[in-house]
Formats: C-alpha cells, structure tokens, sequence
C-alpha cells in the first residue's frame, strides 16, 4: 500500500528537509499562503470529512470554524501529550515523519489566523522535542517559517513545549493550563477553546495524528481523501497494535478494516497461537469487547465499534488472550488511573482511589462483596466527573464485570 | 551559580518562546534546565525561577509537586524508570521490573547503596510495542530503552560506571 501518514515507510529520509521537499513536502503550505483564502483551507478539511485522532473523533473543520474571530490573537497548539496506555503513533510520525506534521500545524494556523503555534510534548519525549527543534529551525531557515512569509504579510512561529509527566495533559484545556506554566487541571467547560484557550484567547487543540493528515488532504482535495474509509469515518488511521501479538506496532489502514485484518493479518496472529479472548480498542480508557468472531468481523471505523459496546478512540488495541484473568487488567487500568487523577473534581479523585483500594484486596481474595462494591463505586463515577479521565476510569471496571463475569467469581 | 549565570542563552530562549506578559509559561521549561544539572530541583532553582518568571515560590514547588518528571529530592544518579502499564505488563513488564531489582538487591522505588542506581515503576511511555521498556533519566536527559533485557540493563549500567569512572 501507499502510506498517507507512515510515509517514511514508503520514501526513506523523509524526516531530511531537502527529500521531503523532493516529495512534494511544503506545495500545500506555499499554495495555501500565495492563492488560499484561511477559510478555503477549513473547508477543504471539513469537506474531507477527517476527525479527532487523538480520541474524540471530533470533525476537525469544524473544530477550526469554530474559532472565535472577534478576539484576538489566535493560537493553535498541537497535542503531543500521547500518554494512553497502548498508543504510541504520535512518537512514529514526529520522528520519523516531522515535516509533514509541521506542515499540519502551519496549515492549521494559517486557516485560523494564528501567528503562533505551540507542540505539547509529553516531557519523556525530551528527545523528540530536541529534534523538533532542530526540524522548526531548519524550516526557519528554509523560509517556510517566520516573518512575511513566502513574501506575504503572514507570519508564523512554532514553539516546542515540554510536560513533565502527566496523563491528564493529554486533556485539552488540562494541556492549556500546563502550557500556562500552571498544575495540569482541566477547565470547566463550556467555554470551549475555541472561544477561550491558550491565555484566555481563541485555540485551536489538535492531536499530532490529525494534523499530519492536513498537508496531504490541502494538497488533494477532500474527494481524494474520502475515497479512503468508509461512509462514517474518512480518510486512514494508525493503528497501535500491543499487548499478546506476535507483531506489535503501528499499522496505517483504511478505516473499515476488520479487527480480524488487523491482529492476524498484521500481528500475525497471537503468541504460540493462544486463543484471543478480550480487544481494548483505544488503550487503558476502553471497554472491553468480548473477541467472539461478530467481534472479529467488525469493521474498524467509530460506528460499528460503537454497536459493540465500545469506542475506537485512538485506535490503540491491545489484544489479551486466555491465559489472563479480567480482574487482574481491571487492577492495572485503575491503578493507572488512580496515579493519574488530577484531583481537582471529587467523583474522580475519591472514586479512582476506592476502585483501587478495592481493586487491591480483590486481588488477594475475591469476595462478592468487593466485585458489587468496586462496581458501584464505577457506576456511581460515570455522568460526574470534570473531564473524561474520570469516566474512562471506569470503563474497564463496568464493562469487565459485564463482560468477563467468571473472572469475577460470578 | 545560578541557572542565568549558568545557561544564559538557554534561559533567554525559553523566554523569548512565549508572550512577554505570560513570563509563567516559561517555569517548566526552567526545571527542565535546572534538573539537567543536578537531577533534581534545589530549592535555590525554586527561588530563582520563581523570580524570573514573576511567579511565586509556592507555585513554582506545586508544579514539581505535580508533574511526576520533577524530583525536589536527590535519587540515585541515573533513575531507571520502567513502564509497568498495562499493555508491557502483557508482555512481561512486571516480571523484568522483578528481576531487575532482585538483581541490583533493590526494591522498586529504592536505590543502591552506592547511590548509582534508582529503579523505579512509571506509568505508560509510550512504547507499548517494544516492552520491556524503560527511560533513564539522569543530568543530562532523559533516553528511552527499548525491548530490554536483565542482563542489557546490566551491561548500561556498567557502561555508566564507567563512563562516571571516567569524568
């Protein structure tokens, strides 16, 4: 296959300026500055129908018109935080891929007037950020960044910022504050960041996946990138395959390949062909779906993982197979969760620390007490907390029990 | 010798990154320079970047408090930080992390008595499908280890005694 975004699978050395630009690296960027109007350049990425990478799945366009344009300045940050458990796509495209990414961020500042733009990285991508750096410099240099651009009166910097170590980072307005030099709490919304963001002023928050579309589909045209997907989600993802297969990685398709295609077809199928028993589809947030051959079969694309019960999210599957007990993965995901808490809303912080607290003593001794209890406790979450952390907390808890009941002694 | 004495063109970088009247966006990237020289935060890099940044002490130390990268207390001279999450622990994170520490006579979180080594549990890096994985962070950086074995951490370890013999 031709890759979109793993490109540099397909044309070796693309993360160097001079064969990216061999590529057709940075035509999008200088037909966009010398003959696009900002707003053609949202429409073609609406009209194309992309979404959220990093989880959400919301439209990006209209992300972009959203932007409120009677406050000014306007920023566009780049979500680099990739903390999910079982993603790790983001790090592939900035290493090995960064000039299509950065191309992203100077399209999508350009289409909502922003001068500056920021790249949150979480911090234990440290060398990454350095090599940002080194790849914003060089486009600097090149002058595909800075003042007047290509002779036009728009001007654009990209700043790297760093985090520290911190899953709620990954939240969008969790990441603003970060940026702010603040602790990483989310906001209460509404006002979303396009209204308000970065310094109180209008921002546009966009994964690293997500942006790296953009060049390609400006480039292309919005037809040309639905030809690619299914009717309900266009256009390509990479799947981050983990957990018991015997090739894990990242997997560039389609949307609307089977979950089947994906772990037997590019896994390779499980290690010593142990039976499969459970999917995560988006990483430690998920719920579990059952892996019967209905599963299997299942389309992976946001709505037909829906009628499983579950969301595709980031597209960070991890495969489980037999040998494991659900009680045992429902005790790692809250205790990830349990760290992770920021502590700022009380359903959140109380609850992630009794699920674990419960979690903990189920693990010496199951009682049916304890199962009902840590149950409850996730039930209780769901609706209340401040941000999505806390209701992804319990998507194991509530669907494990569900689903896998004899791992639970019932 | 403070970090503007020390790193001036650094400093005044991270600066220049963000608007003038948003000085406090600059404290992260300020620990980061601070703890590349010492491993940890002191107390007068606290002040000192409290002050450049026209923030306060106290919001200065709840950002180290809160970020798990930060340490305001010296650990061993490189951490070892292993992924025990989920998607590694299925593939034998746990088991690695185990070994490791009975290997160097160690708990997790502990550090040798030579105060070399600090091995710690962290939480997903991000490298799901090259597990057992861990960082190190040292002054210096921080460097991602990928599909690591006992005995290969060993040899790093080593590698560092050396090198440390060495400087």
């Amino acid at each position: 296959m031709t890759y979109i975004l793993l490109r540099h699978r397909d044309i070796p050395g693309i993360n160097r300026l001079d064969v990216y630009e061999k590529n057709g690296g940075f035509q999008a960027w200088k037909n966009a500055v010398a003959k696009m109007k900002p707003e053609a350049v949202t429409e073609v990425v609406k009209n194309s129908g992309l979404r959220g990478r990093g989880g959400a799945g919301f439209p990006t366009g209209m992300k972009w018109q959203f932007i409120d344009n009677k406050n000014w300045p306007h920023y566009v940050v780049a979500n680099a935080d990739e903390s999910e458990p079982g993603t790790f796509k983001d790090r592939e495209i900035m290493e090995q891929n960064p000039f299509q990414f950065l191309e992203g961020v100077a399209l999508a500042s350009y289409a909502v007037g922003a001068h500056a733009a920021y790249v949150y990285l979480r911090g234990e991508f440290w060398q990454v950020a350095k090599f940002l750096d080194e790849k914003i410099a060089e486009m600097e240099a090149a002058g595909y960044l800075g003042e007047k651009i290509f002779g036009s009166d728009y001007s654009l910097r990209i700043h790297t910022h760093l985090g520290a170590g911190a899953y709620i980072c990954g939240e969008e307005t969790a990441l603003l504050e970060s940026i702010e030099g603040k602790r990483g709490q989310p906001r209460v919304r509404p006002p979303f960041p396009p209204s308000y963001g970065l310094y109180g002023k209008p921002t546009v928050v966009n994964n690293v996946e997500t942006l790296a579309n953009v060049p390609l589909i400006v480039a292309n045209g919005a037809d040309w990138y639905k030809s690619f997907g299914t009717a309900d989600s266009a256009g390509v993802k990479i799947f981050s395959l983990s957990g018991h297969v015997k090739k894990p990685g990242n997997y560039e398709l389609p949307f609307g390949k089977t979950f089947r295609h994906l772990i037997y077809e590019c896994g390779g199928g499980l290690i010593d062909d142990r039976p499969i028993k459970a999917i995560m589809p988006a990483g430690a947030s998920s719920s579990f779906i059952v892996a019967d051959d209905k599963a299997l079969d299942t389309p992976m694309e946001y709505a037909a993982v829906r009628t499983l019960g579950a969301d595709l999210g980031s597209a960070s599957v991890i495969v489980i197979d037999n040998t494991v007990n659900i009680e045992w993965v429902i005790s790692k995901t809250i205790h990830f969760f349990k760290h992770e808490s920021c502590g700022k809303c009380t359903p959140c912080r109380e609850g992630t620390y009794w699920m674990w607290n419960l979690a903990n003593h189920m693990d010496k001794q199951v009682k049916q007490h304890d199962v009902d209890l840590v149950y409850s406790v996730a039930k209780q979450m769901q609706g209340k907390c401040l941000c999505a952390l806390g209701e992804f907390s319990t998507m194991a808890v509530t669907t494990g029990i569900e689903r896998f009941p004899e791992d639970f002694g019932k | 010798m403070s970090l503007a004495e020390q790193h001036p063109k650094e400093v005044e970088q991270i600066l220049a990154k963000y608007p003038p009247e948003q000085k406090r966006s600059a404290v992260m990237p300020l620990l980061h320079l601070a703890q590349l020289q010492e491993g940890f935060v002191s107390h007068h890099a606290v002040q000192e970047i409290a002050s450049l940044t026209d923030a306060t002490e106290t919001e200065v130390a709840s950002i180290i408090a809160f970020y798990t990268l930060y340490h305001d207390q010296p650990g061993g001279r490189i951490r070892i930080q292993v992924c025990n999450d989920l998607p590694c622990a299925l593939r034998g994170a746990d088991k690695f992390l185990t070994d490791l520490c009975d290997k160097l006579g160690i708990q997790p979180g502990g550090t040798t008595p030579d105060g070399l080594v600090t091995v710690e549990a962290v939480m997903c890096l991000a490298a799901c499908d090259k597990a057992p994985v861990f960082q190190t962070q040292r002054p210096g950086g921080i460097e991602y280890h990928e599909n690591m074995t006992v005995e290969k951490t060993m040899e790093l370890i080593e590698g560092f005694k050396n090198e440390e013999a060495k400087s």
